[in-house]
């Protein structure tokens, strides 16, 4: 392990963060944008040209907010919580490779941080590993909301990560390989060797797991406003609620990138015109999020219940076996 | 506008604009149960909700009023902070001091001082209107008889002190604007109705 590659790797580390977190920041004021052209209003308008620095402030105000720890909360849970959250977030990011490998005078650069052979077990993982910021924020924080949010993040979580496997596994086993980069030179050969097409089944369930896995408004039953206030976030202020924020929307980034990876042909043969095509695609999944939460009511946590179980379990197992014997034969 | 109410009949029969709402009877059984399931699932209702909002998107016809730089028009009777007018020809304030808004006010929040000048004209030497007290209902519009009290389109009285909106002096037509013709009649409360002088009848004083 030579003094390259830990400089190599800590710089990208630290630009993944930088940007992810700026997006995140961004991501918001995107959100409130389409959210308010699709109900007819104009958004956040004030603050600079088309209230672009409304992010900006927002960023100045959630660091400058006291950071208030309520009475009889388990204090040093409650105050790890939301760092749960935001790190396994940005953790999971490392095994993505955003950016097909480009050459910069001379120098050879992987944009992923870790190309290990079991890439999506590891983001996935990771990913599962974010349950716990919900889960101990709301234990901890002596409030019944919250209580009731963090019982249900991990019915939730719990229950659509089996959606997440399952369904993974039909196209995993076509590939024969856990690494990203393994899968996005998979169909690397164009548009008709994407994964979508063999397996179109796999890639509406993770679609919808992933909504879950995000906690997005179909499944936003997680911090549903109308019933249990911001669930795991109702105690929390400042910064604290912040990292929550960022998490979420760091999130919402990552598993765009998976699912336009693994099912949408990611970045191709690794042109430039693939890489935007891949930062397309991300654009897109990432703006579904926000339509959907104009569009669509939430559902209640039985019935979330019901169609993990009930539904969209069944048909991933009867996905996964339908391949198998295909590929046997 | 000519808004017309749907509702004139609210019974329920076969002309009025209420129907009921069709709806199917829940399935109890297993199998009705999962059929109505796969009808909902693959009927598009989902892709409908998408298409709406997109639609409302590509269109872009924004209703925001962004309200410091941009105000909706409010209507002519609105009643807002008050003003007292002036005559058009001689500039003389229009009050003559009668006293009947003072008497009138319901609340009570109406104060007047007059006197005689040296032309025997009765005039006004304080007048002030306490605004945390009044109730805007406009009867002090109402009864003047010489048009002299209108209610303004100032509705924006967020200030360090209320007072400040009531000042006698502010409340009158300056006298610049009034030589430039922009006093405007109020056309709201009070005011004297178009074509009344039409069914002005001589009073009948014997019964």
């Amino acid at each position: 392990m030579d003094v390259a590659f830990i400089i190599e790797t800590i710089v990208k580390i630290v630009v993944i963060l930088l940007v992810f977190s700026a997006l995140a920041g961004l991501g918001t004021y995107f959100e409130r944008k389409v959210l308010a052209f699709m109900q007819r209003r104009l958004g956040p308008m004030h603050v600079g040209p088309f209230g672009l620095l409304q992010v900006a402030a927002d960023g100045i105000k959630l660091f400058t907010k006291e950071d208030i720890i309520p009475q009889n909360v388990v204090k040093s849970i409650f105050k790890i919580a939301p760092v749960i959250t935001a790190a396994t977030a940005f953790m999971a990011s490392a095994a993505i490779p955003f950016w097909p490998q480009f050459t910069v005078m001379g120098y050879t650069v992987h944009p992923i941080v870790a190309d290990i052979n079991v890439g999506i077990l590891y983001v996935l993982g990771v990913m599962a590993i974010g349950l716990y910021g919900p889960l101990l924020g709301g234990m901890a924080s002596a409030n019944k909301w919250s209580l009731i949010s963090a019982a249900r993040s991990a019915a939730v979580f719990i229950s659509y990560e089996v959606i997440t496997g399952l369904s993974l596994l039909a196209p995993l086993m076509m590939v024969g390989s856990l690494s990203l980069i393994d899968i996005n030179n998979y169909q690397a050969g164009g548009i008709t060797n994407w994964i979508v097409w063999s397996q179109p089944v796999a890639f509406i369930l993770f679609w919808i797991a992933a909504f879950a896995e995000t906690g997005r408004t179909p499944f936003h039953l997680v911090a549903n406003d109308h019933e249990i206030i911001d669930g795991f976030g109702t105690e929390y202020s400042g910064m604290r609620w912040g990292l929550f924020f960022i998490g979420e929307y760091a999130n919402m980034f990552f598993i765009s990138f998976v699912i336009a990876i693994i099912f949408l042909g990611g970045f191709g043969d690794g042109t430039i015109a693939g890489a935007i095509q891949l930062l397309l695609k991300v654009a897109f999944f990432f703006f579904f999020f926000l339509w959907t939460r104009a569009a669509w009511p939430d559902v209640r946590p039985d019935q979330l219940m019901w169609l993990c179980w009930k539904v969209l379990m069944p048909i991933a197992v009867i996905n996964i076996v339908i391949t198998g014997i295909v590929m046997m034969f | 506008m000519n808004h017309e109410e749907p509702f004139t009949n609210r019974n329920v029969s076969e002309s009025s604009a209420y129907y009921y709402v069709d709806i199917e009877t829940y399935p109890t059984a297993g199998w009705d149960k999962f059929k109505q399931v796969v009808k909902r699932t693959f009927n598009g209702e989902l892709f409908v909700g998408l298409w709406v909002v997109l639609r409302e998107m590509i269109k872009f016809d924004i209703h925001t009023v962004q309200y410091p730089l941009e105000k909706l028009p409010i209507g002519p009777r609105y009643r807002a902070v008050h003003k007292l007018l002036r005559l058009w020809e001689s500039g003389y304030e229009r009050c003559i001091g009668c006293g009947l808004c003072e008497k009138i006010c319901i609340s009570d929040c109406i104060r007047m001082d007059t006197r005689i000048d040296e032309n025997s004209r009765k005039e006004v030497t304080e007048y002030s209107i306490n605004l945390g007290r009044c109730i805007f209902c406009g009867y002090c519009a109402e009864v003047c008889p010489e048009l002299a009290i209108v209610h303004g389109q100032r509705y924006e009285n967020a200030s360090e002190q209320r007072a400040h909106f009531v000042i006698k002096d502010d409340m009158l037509t300056p006298l610049d604007l009034l030589k430039a013709g922009e006093q405007a009649e109020y056309p709201g409360f009070g005011a004297i109705i178009p074509g009344s002088d039409a069914s002005v009848k001589k009073t009948p004083l014997a019964y």
